[in-house]
C-alpha cells in the first residue's frame, strides 16, 4: 500500500502551485537550502553537545538535567526550520527525491534517530535523579548519546550526498 | 593572473585526483559541515551570552572559556577541508565572488572571536563591558549567518 500511497503523494505535491514556484525561481531553492543548512548546523551543534555531555566527554560540570532544559529546545526548534525547509525542497522535485537512494537512507536515519532519542527520553533519563550530576553516566546514557551522535554525522552525509546522485 | 593559476592547479595530478574520485568532494563536504555545525552552535551559544540573551546564571569570562576553544581547533579542519575543495575546483572557489565574500567575513569574525578571547584574560572584562560585548556578539551572529549563506551560495554563481 505505502509503496502506491508515497509516489502518488509525490506527484500531488509536485505538481502544487508552491512546488512550480520553488522549481521555476532562480532564488528560491538556494534561499530555502540556506535555510535548511542553517537549521540542520544548529541541529547537530546542539545536539552533539547534550550528546556530549551523555557520553561523559564535554560540560562534566553541568548536570545533564540543566542541559537538556537549555540546549535541547534550540535543537528541536532548530529541527523544525530544518523540516520545513526540507519539506520545501523535497516537494519541488518529489518524485526524483523519492527515488534518490541517499534521500531514502537519510529518512531512514532520522526515524532511526527518533527511535533512539524515545528510548532515551522514556527510559534512561526517567531515572536522570540517580546519575544528573555524575561526570561517568550509566551505559543506557553513553549508548544513547553515541548512538545519536553517529546517526546526526550520516545524516549529515546523506544529506550532502543527496546532491550528487539526485537525477 | 589568479585566473591563470587557477587554471595552473585544476591541471595538478591531485586536483585531478579529487576531481575525477566521486567520493572525495562529498566526503570532504561532509566534513566541513560537521565542523561549521560546532561552529555555529558553539558561537551562537556565546555571542547570544554577550547578548545577554541566554545563560544569564553565569558570567560571560565562563562562556567565553567554555565555547572558544571549539573554535580554535575546528578552524584548521575547516581550513584544510576548504583547501581540498579549492584545489578540486580552483575556478569555481577562487573566481567566485560568493566566495571572495566569505573569506572577508571569516577573517572578521576570526579577529572578533581573538579579541574576545585574548580581552577575556581579565576575566571582568566583558563584563564589565555590556555594550561592547552586545556588540561583538551581534555582529559575530550575523558574520556567522553570512558565512554560511555565502558557502551555499558559491553552488548558485
Amino acid at each position: 500500500m505505502i509503496a502506491t500511497i508515497i509516489p502518488q503523494f509525490c506527484s500531488w505535491v509536485e505538481n502544487t502551485k508552491m512546488a512550480a514556484a520553488i522549481r521555476t525561481s532562480t532564488w528560491m531553492f538556494p534561499t530555502i537550502e540556506t535555510v535548511h543548512v542553517l537549521a540542520i548546523t544548529l541541529v547537530v551543534g546542539s545536539a552533539a553537545m547534550f550528546d556530549l555531555r551523555l557520553l561523559g566527554l564535554a560540560s562534566r560540570d553541568r548536570s545533564i538535567t540543566e542541559m537538556h532544559r537549555e540546549i535541547l529546545p534550540w535543537t528541536w526548534a532548530s529541527f523544525a526550520c530544518a523540516v520545513i525547509a526540507g519539506f520545501l525542497m523535497f516537494s519541488s522535485d518529489a518524485t526524483k527525491y523519492y527515488e534518490d537512494v541517499p534521500f531514502r537512507l537519510k529518512m531512514l536515519t532520522l526515524l532511526l534517530v527518533g527511535i533512539n532519542t524515545a528510548i532515551f527520553e522514556f527510559g534512561a533519563f526517567r531515572g536522570v535523579g540517580g546519575w544528573d550530576r555524575e561526570k561517568s553516566t550509566p551505559l543506557a546514557a553513553k549508548l544513547a548519546g553515541g548512538i545519536s551522535l553517529a546517526l546526526w554525522i550520516l545524516v549529515v552525509g546523506f544529506g550532502r550526498w543527496i546532491g550528487f546522485t539526485k537525477q | 593572473m589568479l585566473q591563470s593559476f587557477c587554471n595552473w592547479l585544476s591541471n595538478t595530478p591531485v586536483s585531478l585526483k579529487i576531481q575525477t574520485v566521486l567520493w572525495i568532494i562529498p566526503a570532504v563536504q561532509t566534513i566541513h559541515i560537521l565542523c561549521i555545525s560546532i561552529v555555529i552552535s558553539t558561537m551562537a551559544m556565546l555571542d547570544l551570552r554577550l547578548l545577554g540573551f541566554t545563560g544569564r546564571t553565569q558570567p560571560i569570562s565562563r562562556a567565553v572559556s567554555r565555547w572558544v576553544p571549539w573554535v580554535f581547533w575546528t578552524l584548521p579542519v575547516m581550513l584544510l577541508t576548504g583547501i581540498i575543495l579549492i584545489i578540486g575546483e580552483p575556478t569555481r572557489e577562487l573566481m567566485n565572488p560568493y566566495f571572495r565574500a566569505k573569506m572577508i567575513m571569516v577573517l572578521v569574525v576570526f579577529l572578533i572571536t581573538l579579541l574576545v578571547y585574548t580581552r577575556n584574560k581579565d576575566a571582568a572584562y566583558w563584563d564589565k563591558r555590556a555594550i561592547a560585548a552586545k556588540f561583538a556578539g551581534s555582529i559575530s551572529l550575523v558574520l556567522w549567518v553570512g558565512i554560511i549563506t555565502a558557502g551555499r551560495w558559491i553552488a548558485y554563481y
